[in-house]
This record gives C-alpha cells, sequence and structure tokens, in this order.
C-alpha cells in the first residue's frame, strides 16, 4: 500500500515537474545535441516525405503559413502575417510575412507559396498528401493530369496568396500547416530534381549542413529565421543506424541526447524504476487510437449484435498491460487529445455475460469462426493474442494473421478479405488537430473502396452528410460548435459499433538529463520533437 | 589463366542474369504494393493511383523487367521509393564500411582460426584439442546479436576501450571485427584441424619426419599450406557473404554497412534497393568464388597442372 501511495505520489510529482522545473530552466546558448534513430531518414522533401521521422526534421527546415505554438494544436499564423476568410468559407486571403528568406538568400513570395503546393498535388512529384488540398479549386484537373497548376491559388502580388476553395473546408488553415503545404523555392528544386530531398533549402528554424549517407545528418541553426528566440539550439546531429538498446546506454552515458525509437519494451521497466526515471523518460499523449476494425460487409460481422458483442469481450485494461501500461483504453474513436473527444461517453463495457447472451440473440449461441489480421511487428502480434483469447471466451474462435504491415493494409482495402484487423502499428494517428481526420479516410464512405483505410467498410450516408455539415463550418468563431458536432458523429457511430476502440497509446522518448522544455515538446501533437522549441538546460 | 577469368565472368552475368530475373519476380509477386506502401495512410485512390503510373507500377511485369534491364546494362540501378536517392549512390556510400568490416573481419576469423586449428590437430584427442573444438563450437552456434551486446557491454559501455557505435577509425572496427571475427573463427578451426589431421597423416609428412626435419618446420612448410586450400574456398565465400551485409552486427554496432540497407528496403518493399543489394552481394559471391580460384593454383601446383 505504502508502495502505491508512493508511486503516485511520484506520478503527481513528475506531472508537476514541467511546470515548476520551466520556470527556473534557462536555455543554454550555443548547444548542439545528438539524436538517435535505427532506421535511415527518409527523404527530407515536404511533399513527400512522410513518415514520424522525418516529419519533424521537415517541420524545421521549411515553414508555412500556418503553424502551431509548440506543444499545442493551436493554430498561429506563421509565414502569414495575416489572413482572411470570408463568410462562404470558399475564400483565403493571406498577406505574406516581409522579409523572409530561403537559406539560399532569396525572399520568400506569394508565387513560391502557390508553386509548393500545386507541386505537392501534381502526380508527378509521387507525394502521398496530394489528397489534404482537395477542396482548392482545380483540384481534379491538376491531380488527374489535366491541368499544370490549380487554378484556385491567386497571387495578386509578392506578399499575397488567395485560396478559392470549390467547397467549404473548415480544416483547411490545418492543411496549410501541414508538411505538404511547406514552401519550397521553384530554383532549387526544379536543379535538383528527385535529388531536393537530399540537399532541401526552406526557410525554416534549421538548416541542413551535412548528409553522410547511412551515418548522419547535421542541421544547423538558421540565423536568419523570422521567429524571435527561435530555435533554441544551435544544431542537432541525427545519427542513424543505432539499435534502441544501444542508443539508450549512450544516452545514459551522456553520448545521446535525444534516443527516437524510445525505450525497448526489454528495458522499460529497468529505466522506469531507476534513479534517472523521471529525467530521462518522456511520456506523452498523442492524437492515436488503436481499434479493431469489425469488417461490415462480411458476414457474421455484418451482423451489428454480433460486432456490439465483440465490443463487450475486450478487456482492455489488460492489453495495456501489454504494452507496459503505455496507453489507456478507449471507448470511442477519437482519442482524448482531440476537439470533440466526449468524456461523458461510456461506449461499451467489459461484460462477458452480456456479450454471449447478445451473440445469442443474433443467432450465435456457439459463436463462430472468423480471422483477425494484424502487423507482425512487436507487441501487436502479442496484442492480438489478447483479442484472440478475449474473443475465445464468448465462443469466436478467430485465427490469427500476422503479416508484414504491407499486406495487412492490402487485405484490409479488398472488399471481403479481412474479417477483423487489429490497426497497431499502422492507423491512426492524426495527421492534424482535427477530428474530421479522424472521420473520411477511415470511416466514411470515401473510405470504403478498394485500397481505402476505411476497413470495416462501413458506410452511413447519414452520417457522411453530418460530416459535410461539420466541415463547411469555417468560421473559426463556430469552433466549438463544430467540434460538439464532430464529437455526437463519432459517439453516435458507437452504436453501429463498426470498430472496437481498444487504447489509445502514449509515446515514449528516451531523453538525456541536460535536456529541458515540457514533455510535450519532445512528444508535440503535431510533430513528434519540436526541434525548434527543446532546449538544453543550464 | 586469362581464358579461365573470362569464362568465370561470362557465367557471373549469366548468374546476375537469373539472379535478377528471380528477385524481380518473387519482388512483384508480393501482395504488398509499393505504391500503396508510399503513399501512405491518407492518399486517395487517385494518389495511389498517380503515384503507381508514375513508377511504372501499372505496367506488365515482362515490361517493367525489360525496362529495369535497360537501364542496368546503362548502369542505373534506379531510384530508392522512400528515399529517393540513386540506388547506386546509396550502396557507394556504404561499401567503405562494408568492405572494411569484410576484410577485417576475415582477417580475425582465418587468424584466430588457423591458429586454433592447428594446435588442436597437432594435438589431436588431447585436452587442448578438446577445449579448442568445445570453443569453436560455442562459436558457430552462439547468436550473433547476444556476443556483440555482451562485447559492446564489456568493453565499450563499461571498460570504454572502445567507442559504443559508429564508423570512422581504427577503434571502431575492433568490436564489430572481433564479433564476426570469433565466432566465424570456429568454422575454420574445425576446418582447418580436420585438413590438419588429413595432411599430417600423408606419406611426405612422414618422410620429412623420418628425414629428421624439425617438427615446426614439418608444419609451417609442409603441413601447412596443403591444409591451406578449403580455407582459401571458405574466404572465398565469406567474402561473398560479408558483402551481402551482416545485419546483426551492424545494427548493435551502428555500423553503416550494406546489410542496414538491406533490412530496410527489406521491410519498407523499396525494390529498387533490394534489386540492387541482391545484385551486388551475387556478384560479390561470384566474385569471392573466382578470387578463391584463382588463388588455389598459387598455393597448391597440382591444381595447375589438371
Amino acid at each position: 500500500m505504502t508502495h502505491w501511495l508512493q508511486r503516485t505520489a511520484l506520478a503527481g510529482l513528475m506531472a508537476l515537474t514541467p511546470l515548476v522545473a520551466l520556470a527556473e530552466e534557462t536555455p543554454v546558448k550555443g548547444a548542439t545535441i545528438t539524436v538517435t534513430y535505427k532506421d535511415d531518414i527518409a527523404t527530407l522533401d515536404p511533399a513527400i516525405g512522410y513518415d514520424w521521422q522525418n516529419w519533424s526534421m521537415i517541420k524545421s527546415l521549411f515553414s508555412r503559413l500556418m503553424e502551431y505554438t509548440p506543444g499545442t494544436a493551436d493554430l498561429v499564423p506563421s509565414l502569414a502575417e495575416s489572413f482572411e476568410i470570408t463568410p462562404d468559407g470558399l475564400t483565403y486571403t493571406f498577406k505574406l510575412r516581409k522579409g523572409v528568406k530561403f537559406s539560399n538568400g532569396r525572399e520568400v513570395v506569394a508565387s513560391d507559396v502557390k508553386y509548393s503546393i500545386e507541386r505537392a498535388v501534381n502526380p508527378k512529384t509521387q507525394g502521398p498528401g496530394a489528397g489534404f488540398f482537395g477542396a482548392i479549386a482545380g483540384f481534379d484537373a491538376l491531380s488527374g493530369g489535366k491541368a499544370d497548376g490549380l487554378q484556385g491559388i491567386e497571387t495578386p502580388d509578392d506578399h499575397t496568396v488567395v485560396f478559392k476553395l470549390s467547397r467549404p473546408d473548415a480544416t483547411f488553415l490545418h492543411v496549410l500547416a501541414i508538411n505538404f503545404s511547406s514552401v519550397v523555392p521553384k530554383e532549387v528544386v526544379e536543379a535538383e530534381g528527385q535529388d531536393f530531398g537530399k540537399k532541401p533549402v526552406g526557410s525554416g528554424a534549421f538548416v541542413l549542413k551535412d548528409w553522410v549517407i547511412g551515418q548522419k545528418l547535421v542541421f544547423e541553426k538558421n540565423p536568419n529565421f523570422y521567429v524571435p528566440d527561435t530555435p533554441k539550439i544551435d544544431g542537432f546531429t541525427v545519427e542513424v543506424g543505432q539499435e534502441p538498446l544501444v542508443a539508450l546506454l549512450r544516452l545514459q552515458q551522456g553520448e545521446v541526447d535525444i534516443a527516437g525509437d524510445g525505450i525497448p519494451p526489454a528495458k522499460f521497466l529497468e529505466i522506469k524504476n531507476g534513479p534517472d526515471a523521471a529525467d530521462i523518460i518522456v511520456d506523452g499523449e498523442q492524437l492515436q487510437t488503436g481499434y479493431v476494425a469489425l469488417n461490415t460487409r462480411v458476414k457474421p460481422l455484418d451482423n451489428v449484435k454480433v460486432r456490439q458483442a465483440l465490443n463487450m469481450a475486450v478487456n482492455k485494461e489488460r492489453i495495456t498491460r501489454i504494452v507496459n501500461g503505455r496507453a489507456t483504453p478507449a471507448n470511442q474513436p477519437l482519442p482524448p487529445l482531440m476537439p470533440g473527444y466526449d468524456k461523458d461517453f461510456k461506449g461499451y463495457a467489459y461484460d462477458v455475460a452480456k456479450a454471449k447472451a447478445l451473440l445469442a440473440e443474433a443467432g450465435f449461441p456457439n459463436g463462430f469462426e472468423t480471422a483477425l489480421y494484424a502487423s507482425s511487428t512487436d507487441p501487436n502480434p502479442r496484442i492480438a493474442q489478447a483479442l484472440q483469447q478475449d474473443f475465445a471466451a464468448i465462443g469466436v474462435k478467430a485465427e490469427i494473421k500476422a503479416l508484414a504491415n504491407a499486406n495487412v493494409i492490402a487485405a484490409g482495402g479488398t472488399e471481403g478479405e479481412a474479417p477483423m484487423i487489429w490497426s497497431g502499428g499502422m492507423a491512426w494517428i492524426a495527421d492534424f488537430p482535427d477530428p474530421s481526420n479522424f472521420y473520411g479516410p477511415i470511416l466514411g464512405c470515401a473510405g470504403a473502396v478498394q485500397g481505402g483505410w476505411n476497413w470495416s467498410w462501413y458506410c452511413n450516408k447519414d452520417l457522411d452528410a453530418r460530416a459535410i455539415q461539420a466541415d463547411s463550418m469555417s468560421d473559426p468563431a463556430k469552433k466549438a460548435e463544430r467540434a460538439k458536432l464532430w464529437g455526437s458523429i463519432f459517439t453516435d457511430l458507437m452504436a453501429d459499433a463498426p470498430w472496437i476502440p481498444v487504447f489509445n497509446e502514449r509515446r515514449v522518448v528516451a531523453k538525456s538529463k541536460r535536456m529541458g522544455g515540457p514533455g510535450n515538446f519532445y512528444i508535440d501533437p503535431t510533430r513528434v520533437i519540436n526541434y525548434d522549441a527543446i532546449y538544453v538546460k543550464q | 589463366m586469362i581464358e579461365l577469368i573470362l569464362r568465370r565472368l561470362g557465367g557471373a552475368l549469366l548468374i546476375l542474369f537469373g539472379v535478377a530475373a528471380i528477385t524481380f519476380v518473387l519482388l512483384y509477386a508480393l501482395p504488398a504494393d509499393p505504391a500503396v506502401q508510399l503513399a501512405g495512410r491518407s492518399a486517395t485512390a487517385q494518389t495511389v493511383a498517380n503515384i503507381r503510373h508514375e513508377l511504372g507500377l501499372d505496367q506488365p511485369l515482362l515490361v517493367q523487367f525489360v525496362h529495369y534491364l535497360g537501364n542496368l546494362v546503362q548502369g542505373d540501378f534506379g531510384r530508392s521509393y522512400t528515399q529517393k536517392t540513386e540506388v547506386m549512390t546509396l550502396i557507394v556510400a556504404r561499401l567503405p564500411a562494408t568492405l572494411i568490416l569484410m576484410v577485417t573481419g576475415i582477417l580475425v576469423e582465418v587468424v584466430i582460426g588457423l591458429t586454433l586449428g592447428t594446435i588442436a590437430a597437432l594435438g589431436r584427442g588431447g585436452p587442448v584439442d578438446r577445449l579448442v573444438m568445445m570453443g569453436s563450437f560455442i562459436g558457430v552456434s552462439a547468436p550473433q546479436f547476444v556476443v556483440a551486446l555482451l562485447l559492446l557491454y564489456v568493453f565499450a559501455a563499461t571498460l570504454q576501450w572502445f567507442p559504443m557505435s559508429g564508423f570512422g577509425t581504427v577503434r571502431h572496427v575492433v568490436l564489430p571485427a572481433l564479433t564476426l571475427g570469433v565466432l566465424g573463427a570456429g568454422w575454420y578451426a574445425r576446418m582447418v584441424r580436420s585438413a590438419m589431421i588429413d595432411v599430417l597423416n600423408q606419406d611426405y609428412v612422414r618422410t620429412a619426419r623420418a628425414k629428421g626435419v624439425a617438427e615446426r618446420t614439418v608444419v609451417l612448410r609442409h603441413a601447412i599450406p596443403n591444409a591451406l586450400l578449403p580455407i582459401v574456398a571458405m574466404i572465398g565465400i565469406d567474402i561473398g557473404q560479408f558483402m551481402g551485409g551482416v545485419v546483426v552486427v551492424e545494427a548493435v554496432y551502428g555500423w553503416p554497412g550494406i546489410g542496414q540497407l538491406a533490412w530496410q528496403a527489406i521491410q519498407q518493399v523499396d525494390i529498387p534497393i533490394i534489386m540492387g543489394v541482391t545484385l551486388i552481394s551475387s556478384l560479390a559471391i561470384v566474385i569471392g568464388n573466382l578470387i578463391a580460384d584463382l588463388v588455389a593454383p598459387l598455393i597448391d601446383p597440382r591444381i595447375r597442372a589438371r
């Protein structure tokens, strides 16, 4: 009991430390830090890069019209000085900040913004983020290869960009803050071609000084960055090819400042119970929900009672223990950090007896056989096994198919193929902090297509209409009303139980003791590591 | 001699073509669609289709293969799907590290293996022999991952004699080469031992001994050179294997070799890299064997006569 008390008290203290510490901490000037990853860094081309490693580096190399206050989901103008939205939500006018320069010395002008977004949409770029710009007028023509540009982007002068939308899109400001909207200099992109991702030129907080393939990337502070007092460090070196276990050892010896791959499960408890835990472990919430997609087009999961019964069969508390408690049980699709999350919603409580009764009511008193797909990377097969046991307790025999991510994704996107999919390792982390990002691709009718990510193949026209209505509320003043509408969409769809929301996983990063700043600079909801904001403390 | 080299190189071309064809077909038979993988979570069907088209993945397999071969003949291995960099650049950047580890690793293997194998053969059946054989048995069966971490923990993390990770100085190469060498030496020791026992029973050795030649000379001048042949063949095989990368050792020591490149590419279905690495390491195996075949007659004149 005392032990429990101690731990709770410690946890309480840990939660308070950032605030207390921040009051005393002063960033050291001129510091450089070392970050490690196991895998190579993929391209740093902002129109192409789309993984959790290069995401934060691209964020810091380039700038965008909109940005988030570090550690939060609050949008602020960045490369834009100000903006206006017409009442119909169809025209956005941005005034650019003057005197901002690319690292090659040239000033950033309005045509660069237009060029960069057109490039992200252009099929020739092979960018994964084209679809985010679907609301801009002329999108279909460019994306379908019938035009060279977007007629919906106008540049009346060097410091004004006007976006004309073909439909209201309340998420548009978020879209202008994601990496795919990063502004790039046309002349450099054209000179470098596909090598631009290795020799990026932007106007962000850092510039890439050196890239030794397979070994390290050296980032240096951009002395001309337009945000005052940013960044707080003079540079950072990313060492790749570093085994997480070794990275952690090096971190404990002070050779490494951030172990990007976190703490390997085998080491987690040792570190957590060690003397330096509070200084080393950063454990933060992210915009993530792990779920089981129940295929509404595969028998007998097409029966809503069966899906509800499966929802009641899962012991989510137990599953969070498989990930060392680095997750919180979920009862709805939206993660708690997301606007619209309904903290009063109860969902389906764990109740084996009720689940069995419901299954019998649906005509399966003795259960049935089915298959559960899962990613083959740890800990997902272990989670799938826990789910399998839970299902077995109500008579449902699920065969586990643990495959490479790409194969699971392929099965999920093929109609009638995968009855159940555990999403871990693949889905879903929001691209930007807006609830619509948790609907369209994974629960809306648009995603229920060949190659889509709506693995439940759930399509509810009524909810789709409400989603469109919510996304038409572009007026920032209606933010709260819109979030509420979105929240109700997610809680209402749980009546149909297309998912078993299992948990919201937290992210863990290991940092050296000298690194300062609150945890959400290291697990920033929109950036992962926020290189612009972190610092070395005195 | 020159004829042999030409003949073998011709054969190598055929082998490479076969390897290319088989790898290509296998990769494209995978149910995983690289375009889907690349497009990521938020891509629309249109985006995926566009990427597939830009990569040429929407064309028939044969057309893609002929296209690939056409580029290959011109020395163009294509560009990585995920990094967008030329595959050749990625491989060349990792060649120095791979070669250094290959040479030092084989050196350690041979020195340890040859010494222990000879000692064991001379003391055949005795306690030293048994000790060496047991050691080599542990060596060949110990998992690389464990040994690598153990060496790292003791000599780098605790004693701090060597850096824990990276590439660039002589001190960096010691632990990776030792890991590879110590574990690989087991094979060599067993091989040398049996070859030596074989040779030591030959008539000419008995004759030499009968003549009163010093035992040291018998072993060093008469026995070892004749026991070297299988070792040379094994080195040839190791050259090929190490060129393909030693994934585990590279991963533990943060060694920027080809193995890590290949391993990541496989996970990301980065077909151009997988193809490139496969071809390069096949080429290395062919060349390694060729070198072994060319060196063999220098050691054993009987082969030259044939």
